[in-house]
């Protein structure tokens, strides 16, 4: 106390104005108010005190702004503000939701739709008797966590949820028991009734209702703003076909997963798209990585084979080879340190199309010599395989091309590999080339049949008919004879290629894929599915190729949607069909 | 019984040197908020479940002590004042430290320590005994020569401010700090200080939007109303709104029973919306008329540690009234602090009656002022 005190000064002041002093020191005489405990006088801090007064001044009229500006306040808010009384005015919460238009398939099924629900919340400050409370919510609620909601009813929180999205009928229910304390908020609840079906299309909202993924995300000012609905190109049924065929392919060769596309040869309506595995959009919050992951879109791969589509396509269309035109197999080709070989080797010289049904690298790089670096990288782009697919959901991959487009590049690309492409624009492509020889672009949403596509050619109509009789030699005579199914005149080709891992490939990890197009003689849609990883079984004979893993898969999809598509089946040796898909040449299939 | 110029009692000497109109504004606004916690308080008792008249009750056992007080310390002379400033500061400032292990945490800070029957915020009776303390050490500097009085008064301060942020307690910092460095500028801070401290000052604030979240959401919500939880603050607003001129009469409030704390940081809306813009301008003007006639008469005070004390208590009092107000109209960011006199709470009752106690014992008449 002895250093505050002589710090502060308490006992240096004269005696008798000690803390003993009389309670009012006895002026004039008494110390304390005018001399200072060293005896300077008082007139010593008189400069000091001039300059304190000054200052002083300036805080007093700091102060009287300050409470100026407090009156104006009060005037402000009080008479002439109209900023409360339009909040009071404004229209109740209930009204104020914004409710977020439906999304229905091409038939007009309900994908995804808002309902208005209540959720019940409770104020603790006014619950009387939370026991009680508890005891008559569990005769509406029975699986209702009593001790979770007794806990927070004793905090001191104002508001807690009971019970979020409840249908009107337990809301009924809750409003007879007539509990003080509870009230009921105004909710939306977004729900898509078909599940994971559409999950990777659709997307799905935040909890504030903003569109965060898929379609829900690049429509979200469309769904919103005047509660307008989006139809899509999608047709729920083959969607559910595709997804079971694709969920059996993948159990059966013990697969990662897959994807599906199909689509409009025509227009690019996706009719279909699967990405697995997926999740329940109703309950996002459940769903891993792995799930949220768009196989169809998002996922970029090296395609194999079914590239070689492109590279006969261009060099037909060119006239660098006929479908007679002949080539060297007998063995490897070799540049620089790569060798490139053959999957199964025929050992022997092939024409095109055997180069196309046995799948020959050999060959089809022997082609693409004859086209060219630039040429086949603008025929590519021409296509759209080199930039990001114009999808309309933001998971939407860009696709990986060859940095330095070199003759190496060129001879990987021309049987698929060193450029990874999404199965959309894989499949886009194929369409483009074997609907009569016009650019596809693909779409979710359903087009206006009013509003006349652009037609932008590709390849020649002959070149088209080419490869058409080539994709239909791949199922009669090829890789791809699974895939067949009678009456509806499939053609396709399959893919099989190792999965990259770094820098190299990955050993026994392939995607196997087919991508095929129906009725051939006059295609009207196009089927891809891939297949990711698969593992041999002794059903395949240990194979995991395309021709074994995914063309069944295709098979069975088409044998199921052609039907409901419409297409009338037809006599698969019928003369006006054959004639149509014969090759002028002779073919050694398997 | 009247009281003569000649009578010397303590009693009689004190009502002739007090302050008369200090006294009687302090005088009204108590009884403002006797009036306005009974509109207030019992919707906020009902909703904690006790008797209408809980707080009402209560307020007015704690007012009497607080007269008590208040008018015990207006008898006394300045050195006694400095006394009771050191003693009841290291206590307080003491309890402050303790809180940090023994206080009661309430909204993320530890401000309160409960004893039976009342719960104190040992900060609220640091803050003036901080003023007292502070004006002793700048006005020693002049009196005693080379008295270091600017570092003593620096080393305080840090100290002091070091115990609120351990609570964490924003607002109280930034009161003592205002006040603090308005006391420092009176006693005559130089001119680089000043920009210092501006500079520092700016630093600080920022600093606390930046590490506090609950400063940061309460900014943000400030700034902009839309986001989160603004629920007091839209409620006082309506309230304000639907007084009008004249108020809707005593007692016929309906949105003050939507405020939470409508008895303590959010009375003056209940004032607005009951009494009207009249009574709200009187309250705002009582509240400028003790402070700008507590300066008007510092220009005849002479002794330093009386002007900087005065000074002091006043701009901490004026703040505080003016940060209440600015609060509930959103003319300011929201900030727990009481409107002085007239909220309801004890500790901040008890508190205030402190330093009203030591203003009217400082500004009684003496001898060496210049009339």
């Amino acid at each position: 106390m002895s250093f505050f005190g002589s710090l502060f000064g308490f006992f240096n002041a004269k005696p008798n104005a000690s803390n003993r002093a009389p309670a009012f020191p006895q002026y004039p005489s008494n110390s304390g108010w005018n001399t200072t405990p060293h005896g300077r006088s008082l007139a010593a801090a008189l400069p000091a005190l001039e300059k304190a007064r000054g200052r002083l001044v300036i805080i007093g009229a700091l102060f009287l702004l300050l409470y100026m500006y407090i009156v104006y306040g009060l005037f402000d808010t009080m008479i002439f503000n109209t900023d409360a009384e339009a909040k009071n005015a404004a229209p109740p919460p209930e009204a104020a939701i914004a409710t977020r238009g439906d999304i229905v398939d091409r038939n007009g099924e309900l994908l995804a739709t808002s309902l208005q629900m209540a959720s019940l919340a409770a104020d603790p400050a006014l619950v009387i008797d939370a026991n009680d409370m508890i005891k008559k919510l569990k005769t509406v609620f029975p699986d209702l966590n009593g001790a979770d909601i007794l806990k927070e009813l004793n905090s001191k929180k104002r508001f807690i949820w009971i019970k979020r999205n409840l249908p009107p009928k337990q809301q009924d229910a809750v409003n007879a028991l007539g509990i003080p304390g509870l009230s009921f908020e105004p909710e939306e609840k977004r729900l898509y009734p078909k599940g994971a079906l559409t999950a990777h299309i659709i997307g799905y909202n935040s909890i504030d209702h903003v569109g965060i993924a898929g379609l829900e995300k690049t429509f979200d000012g469309f769904l919103t703003k005047k509660n307008q609905s989006l139809q899509l190109a999608l047709d729920i049924r083959l969607q559910s076909i595709l997804r079971d065929a694709l969920a059996e392919g993948i159990k059966t060769f013990n697969a990662i997963g897959g994807a599906g596309v199909i689509m409009d040869a025509h227009n690019g309506e996706i009719l279909s798209m699967v990405s697995l595995p997926d999740f329940d959009p109703n309950e996002v919050a459940k769903a891993n990585d792995n799930q949220r992951f768009n196989r169809a879109s998002l996922g970029i791969y090296e395609m194999g084979s079914t590239f070689k589509t492109f590279t006969l396509a261009q060099a037909l269309d060119r006239g660098a080879i006929s479908v007679s035109s002949s080539f060297d197999c007998t063995k490897p080709i070799s540049i620089g340190r790569f060798k490139i070989n053959d999957f199964h080797p025929m050992h022997r010289w092939l024409n095109v199309p055997e180069i196309f049904l046995h799948s020959s690298n050999i060959g089809a790089v022997q082609i693409v010599e004859k086209i060219g670096i630039n040429a086949q990288r603008d025929f590519l782009g021409k296509l759209g395989l080199l930039k990001q697919a114009p999808l309309e959901i933001p998971e939407v991959g860009k696709p990986m091309i060859p940095v330095n487009w070199q003759e190496i590049s060129m001879m990987t690309v021309s049987y698929g590999h060193g450029i990874s492409v999404n199965a959309v624009q894989l499949t886009s492509a194929a369409a483009s080339v074997l609907n009569g020889g016009t650019l596809v672009t693909p779409t979710l949403i359903k087009r206006d049949p009013a509003i006349p596509l652009p037609q932008t050619r590709v390849v020649s109509p002959i070149t088209s008919d080419q490869m058409r009789q080539l994709y239909r030699v791949v199922v009669t005579a090829g890789t791809g004879k699974s895939a067949n199914v009678p009456g509806y005149v499939v053609g396709g080709k399959t893919g099989t290629a190792d999965k990259q891992s770094g820098k190299g490939y990955k050993k026994d990890a392939r995607l196997s894929s087919f991508l095929a197009a129906f009725p051939m003689n006059d295609p009207k849609y196009v089927v891809f599915i891939m297949i990711d990883e698969p593992k041999g079984t002794k059903e395949s004979y240990g194979f995991a190729t395309g021709g074994w893993v995914a063309a069944p898969t295709v098979g069975r999809v088409i044998s199921q949607i052609a039907p409901l598509l419409g297409i009338s089946p037809v006599d698969d040796n019928d003369d006006s069909i054959t004639e149509t898909l014969r090759l002028p040449v002779a073919v050694k299939g398997e | 019984m009247p009281i003569t110029r000649s009578d010397q009692s303590i009693l009689g000497r004190w009502w002739w040197t007090v302050d008369h109109l200090t006294l009687g504004a302090i005088a009204i606004l108590l009884i403002v908020g006797v009036l306005l916690i009974q509109a207030a308080s019992p919707p906020v008792a009902m909703r904690i479940g006790q008797d209408g008249y809980y707080f009402v009750e209560r307020h007015l056992f704690q007012l009497l002590l607080g007269v008590v007080l208040m008018v015990g310390l207006s008898l006394l002379s300045p050195s006694q004042i400095r006394m009771v400033a050191l003693v009841v500061g290291v206590i307080s400032f003491a309890l402050v430290i303790a809180t940090h292990f023994w206080g009661v945490e309430i909204k993320g800070a530890k401000r309160w320590i409960h004893l039976p029957g009342l719960s104190i915020q040992p900060s609220e009776f640091l803050k003036p005994c901080f003023i007292i303390l502070s004006a002793r050490l700048f006005s020693r500097r002049l009196e005693t020569q080379n008295f270091p009085g600017f570092t003593f008064a620096i080393i305080l301060y840090v100290i002091v401010v070091s115990g609120l942020l351990m609570q964490p307690d924003m607002g109280m910092t930034f009161l003592v700090s205002i006040v603090w460095a308005t006391q420092f500028f009176l006693a005559g801070m130089p001119f680089f200080l000043m920009l210092g401290f501006i500079g520092l000052g700016a630093a600080g604030i920022l600093a606390a939007y930046f590490f506090f979240p609950h400063v940061t959401s309460r900014v943000d919500r400030f700034l902009n109303p839309d986001v989160g939880d603004n629920y007091q603050i839209q409620k006082s607003l309506e309230a304000f709104h639907s007084g009008g001129w004249l108020g809707v009469g005593p007692g016929e409030g309906q949105i003050k029973m939507a405020i939470p704390d409508a008895h303590a940081d959010f009375i003056f809306s209940v004032a607005g919306e009951e009494f009207g813009l009249i009574s709200c301008v009187v309250i705002v003007a009582l509240f400028a008329f003790i402070i700008l006639r507590g300066f008007w008469r510092l220009r005849h005070e002479n002794n330093f540690f009386i002007f900087l004390s005065v000074a002091g208590l006043l701009t901490e009092f004026g703040l505080q009234a003016v940060i209440n107000m600015g609060s509930s109209l959103h003319l300011l960011p929201t900030k727990g602090m009481t409107l002085p006199f007239i909220s309801y709470g004890g500790s901040s009752l008890l508190a205030l009656s402190l330093s009203a106690g030591m203003l009217l014992s400082l500004t009684r008449k003496h001898y060496g002022q210049n009339t």
